[in-house]
């Protein structure tokens, strides 16, 4: 019980820090990378809600992103929609296509590695799309105006932007602290460790797998949103990039599937080997190379990711406590 | 228009027929090892990468004929499937089928931006001195480059069948594929056979960067291409059929010729993604299901 | 409750299980034995729905639950456990039970307060901050039945929750299971140990090569030669027979 006092005081702390964190870091350098490790984690959270609580990898995670990111783009240059609200409507495609993807896939069984593979096709597939259909620009790819305003989810600084991130982390956490004490969440978790028991338990394994791939698909849809609106340009590649896929489970592996924060700390420490990487060599690629080694040795000698490290400790005080 | 397109539908076809023997033939490397082994070699794409950068540089540094270096490459990417897998993904291999695809995931991350760091991103092709003569077919020019890498590709294809099927070594394999409880028990020392197989395996993709080189391009990301082509040409076929990777290759470099000249460029390689989807939905087991 | 009605699955050309009829009734306490490969797990498969039948058809509660997935068939009252034990190997003893719960509640504490009843019931209270994949064989075994109970079902299917266990053991889940009767659950289930079949038993069906060969209180089919031959080989009855005579 202390332990989780501690716990929430500790939280509580983080989260001011990181609501003062613009008043104090005056670089907007510094201020840009603490964004974009908050997306990267929020990202990761959405892989990690099929890939670590349900056990369900997926290597196309990126066509949720890529959808919303289009859906929010077409919508405001062909429509005239403010973007406040075409996150909504990039949040509806993504899930609609987990939907889609989830139904097809789980339907027919698909599990372990053919499931991760069918989604890197499936990404493959709207990325090929993507460029050959008019609507989306094609090759051309999407420009969109620039016109800071709340409407638009546009901001003129990097602190605009920074809170748009923390909320869409914060969002991220809150959905995977409901799992963690929900039926929904144990459900999952029964699904990753013995799919037919959870079965025989009476889980509708089929649907919550569906319903955790939908959550997966409007978290990604709301960050296409966040970054067309940040970067102003989308083109296939970029939406639908398989090292995007790659990034989402990377961080989530890194820091801990499963687990509340895995993603964060493993946003956090991936961008901080990019960050030392880069600044020894600036040649591309070497930071890459490093993420490879750790995705390796976390694999094989740490499945439960950095936080498990902690938490081993925790356990046995807590069982300490009992 | 249409019948412009037609006209051409025969040199799709051919041109199809000869990528399709050399994808086939990365698509074998990786059926093997996923039916002896029944893992997922997601490095394979990242893997042919590297075959043709040797075959690239050999040819670049030492101006050695890519057909030549067959000769050199195969045996080399023997050694290194061989000893990546004894000494790294076996050790690391108890776990699940996931796991396994998340390590040479984490390999092939390794290998591609291994070859950006010190290749640059740049595409790279190669001229062969007869790059330009070429095979009349009355309707088609084939240039002789297509024409030589479709046969070899042909002829490393039997030698392994004749390998899996008439040596020692091969019913070793097969063994250990169908039984390797049994195997190990009979005295098979099925950790080596495993390495072999994997070494095979990637002894293929050598021979087909080799293939590869002098009709296409090598870059850090052409892996990507091909990881995708091998796996649906491997579903199609049914994981672990050699003769089902045969036809599925034949059938994928088809489909991408053929696809991209009726869809044109962009669009023609949705047929390959499409592919493994349906394939994987409605038949996972494949077409031509038998397995090794 | 329980009817079953000319099963059969085949697996490629092996006949799994063959044309089996029978029926379990409410509060009874039912026992399916028969020799290793038998079929018996495979019958306890299509019950559940695990499996889809060839033929035949399955009744609980007088409606066909043939085609229903297994989550829809646990909700309608009917749950089984696995003979090779299947455990969430990285939860604990309650959660792993609390998943069974949460078949009739979306409430955690009420989902917990359940699990820790039926911990209790099955026996297992002091292990239920302890790992699954921690836990004893004996252990195990008595998770799945927990994890089964705590689904709240009117029929549990036990596929051989004694085997692997010491004399002590199965006395104990003999007594948990007699335990579970009493609270109105009907109980059908496969076992090897003869002891606890007759001990527990109301009825026993033998399957031998897929088909049913006798069916009848434990103690008519110990001396039915037609079992015996089934569990000896051929001409074992006969060579009793003889042997009892002299
Ligand atoms: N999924 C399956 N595929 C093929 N054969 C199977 C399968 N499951 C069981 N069998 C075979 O069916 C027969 C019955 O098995 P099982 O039901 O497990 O027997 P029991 O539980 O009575 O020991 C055995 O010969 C077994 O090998
Ligand atoms: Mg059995």
């Amino acid at each position: 019980m202390k332990l989780r006092l501690q716990i929430s005081f500790l939280i509580a702390l983080s989260l001011l820090a990181a609501l003062l964190a613009p008043f104090g870091i005056s670089s907007k350098f510094q201020l840009d990378v603490l964004t974009l490790i908050f997306f990267t984690a929020y990202l990761g959270q959405s892989w990690n809600i099929l890939g670590g609580y349900a056990g369900q990898f997926s290597f196309g995670g990126v066509m949720f992103f890529g959808t919303g990111a289009y859906t929010s783009s077409i919508l405001l240059n062909t429509f005239g929609l403010p973007p406040i609200f075409g996150i909504f409507a990039a949040i509806f495609m993504g899930a609609l296509l987990g939907l889609l993807v989830g139904y097809l896939s789980f339907r027919s069984g698909l599990r372990g590695s053919y499931f991760a593979l069918i989604t890197l096709a499936f990404a493959e597939l709207l990325r090929v799309l993507a460029n050959s259909v008019e609507f989306t620009g094609g090759g051309v790819g999407l420009f969109l105006t620039y016109a800071p305003g709340f409407y638009n989810l546009q901001f003129n600084s990097p602190t605009g932007f920074y809170y748009f991130s923390l909320i869409l982390l914060v969002i991220s956490l809150v959905i995977a602290m409901w799992l963690e004490r929900s039926r929904f969440g144990a459900q999952l978790v029964a699904i990753r460790e013995n799919e037919d028991a959870a079965e025989a338990l009476g889980v509708d394994t089929l649907k919550c797998k569906i319903y955790a791939i939908m959550i997966m698909g409007g978290m990604g849809g709301a960050a296409g949103t966040f970054y067309a609106q940040k970067y102003l340009y989308i083109d296939p590649p970029i939406s639908y990039s398989i090292a995007l896929s790659v990034e989402m489970l990377l961080v989530t592996i890194v820091g801990g599937m499963g687990t509340v924060f895995g993603p964060l700390i493993g946003s956090f420490v991936l961008h901080a080997v990019n960050e030392i990487a880069r600044h020894f060599i600036s040649t591309p690629g070497l930071s890459l190379i490093v993420y490879g080694f750790i995705l390796i040795v976390i694999i094989s000698y740490l499945p439960n990711g950095l936080v498990g490290l902690f938490r081993k400790t925790r356990k046995s005080t807590e069982d300490k406590d009992a | 228009m249409f019948s412009v397109t037609l006209s051409l539908l025969p040199a799709g076809i051919i041109n199809g027929l000869m990528f399709g023997a050399i994808y086939a033939l990365a698509a074998l490397g990786l059926t093997l090892i996923y039916g002896v082994l029944h893992i997922i070699n997601f490095a394979h794409g990242a893997m042919l990468m590297l075959a043709l950068y040797s075959a690239y540089f050999l040819f670049k540094i030492l101006n050695i004929d890519p057909y030549v270096a067959i000769l050199i490459v195969t045996p080399a990417s023997y050694i290194f499937g061989y000893t990546i897998y004894r000494w790294g993904i076996g050790k690391l291999s108890g776990g699940r089928d996931q796991n396994i695809l998340l390590i040479t995931l984490g390999l092939s991350i390794i290998l591609e931006n291994s070859a950006l760091f010190f290749f640059t991103g740049d595409q790279q092709t190669i001229t062969l001195p007869y790059s330009y003569e070429s095979f009349d077919l009355g309707f088609l020019y084939l240039s002789y480059p297509k024409l030589i890498s479709f046969i070899a590709s042909l002829i490393i294809c039997v030698l392994l069948w004749m390998l899996m099927t008439l040596t020692d070594l091969g019913k070793a394999i097969r063994a250990v594929a169908k039984e390797r409880d049994g195997a190990r028990l009979v005295g098979i020392d099925v950790e080596h056979v495993f390495a072999v197989t994997f070494g095979i395996g990637v002894a293929c993709l050598g021979a087909a960067g080799c293939m590869l080189l002098p009709i296409f391009y090598v870059d850090p990301y052409t892996g990507n291409i091909f990881v995708i082509i091998a796996f649906t040409i491997v579903v199609l076929g049914g994981m672990g059929s050699i003769v089902g990777a045969l036809l599925g290759g034949f059938i994928i470099g088809v489909t991408e010729s053929v696809g991209g000249l009726l869809l044109g460029e962009s669009l023609g390689q949705i047929g390959i993604s499409l592919i493994f989807i349906l394939i994987l939905i409605f038949k996972p087991t494949g077409i031509f299901g038998s397995k090794v | 409750m329980l009817e079953v009605k000319s099963l059969t699955k085949r697996f490629g050309g092996l006949i799994a299980v063959s044309e089996v009829d029978l029926d379990v009734a409410k509060g009874e306490i039912v026992s399916l034995i028969g020799p290793n490969g038998a079929g018996k797990t495979t019958l306890f498969a299509i019950i559940a729905g695990f499996l889809k039948p060839n033929e035949g058809e399955v009744i609980l509660n007088n409606t066909s639950i043939t085609n229903l997935k297994p989550h829809k068939i646990c909700k309608q009252g009917m749950v089984r456990t696995f003979q090779i034990t299947q455990p969430f190997a990285t939860l604990n003893t309650l959660e792993n039970i609390m998943i069974g719960a949460y078949a009739n509640t979306s409430n955690k504490s009420l989902a917990k307060s359940n699990a820790e009843r039926v911990a209790e019931i099955v026996g297992m209270t002091s292990l239920l901050y302890q790992t699954a994949d921690g836990l004893t064989v004996a252990a195990r075994k008595r998770l799945e039945l927990a994890r089964a109970l705590a689904t709240d079902p009117q029929l549990l299917l036990l596929d051989e929750v004694m085997a692997g266990l010491n004399p002590t053991e199965i006395d104990e889940i003999v007594d948990v299971i007699k335990g579970i009767r009493d609270t109105g659950v009907t109980i059908f289930l496969i076992e090897h140990v003869m002891k606890a079949v007759v001990n527990l038993s109301d009825r026993t069906y033998v399957l031998n090569d897929g088909k049913l060969i006798a069916h009848g209180t434990p103690n008519s089919i110990a001396s039915d030669p037609a079992v015996i031959e089934a569990y000896l080989g051929h001409g074992a009855a006969e060579t009793m027979a003889r042997g009892h005579k002299t």
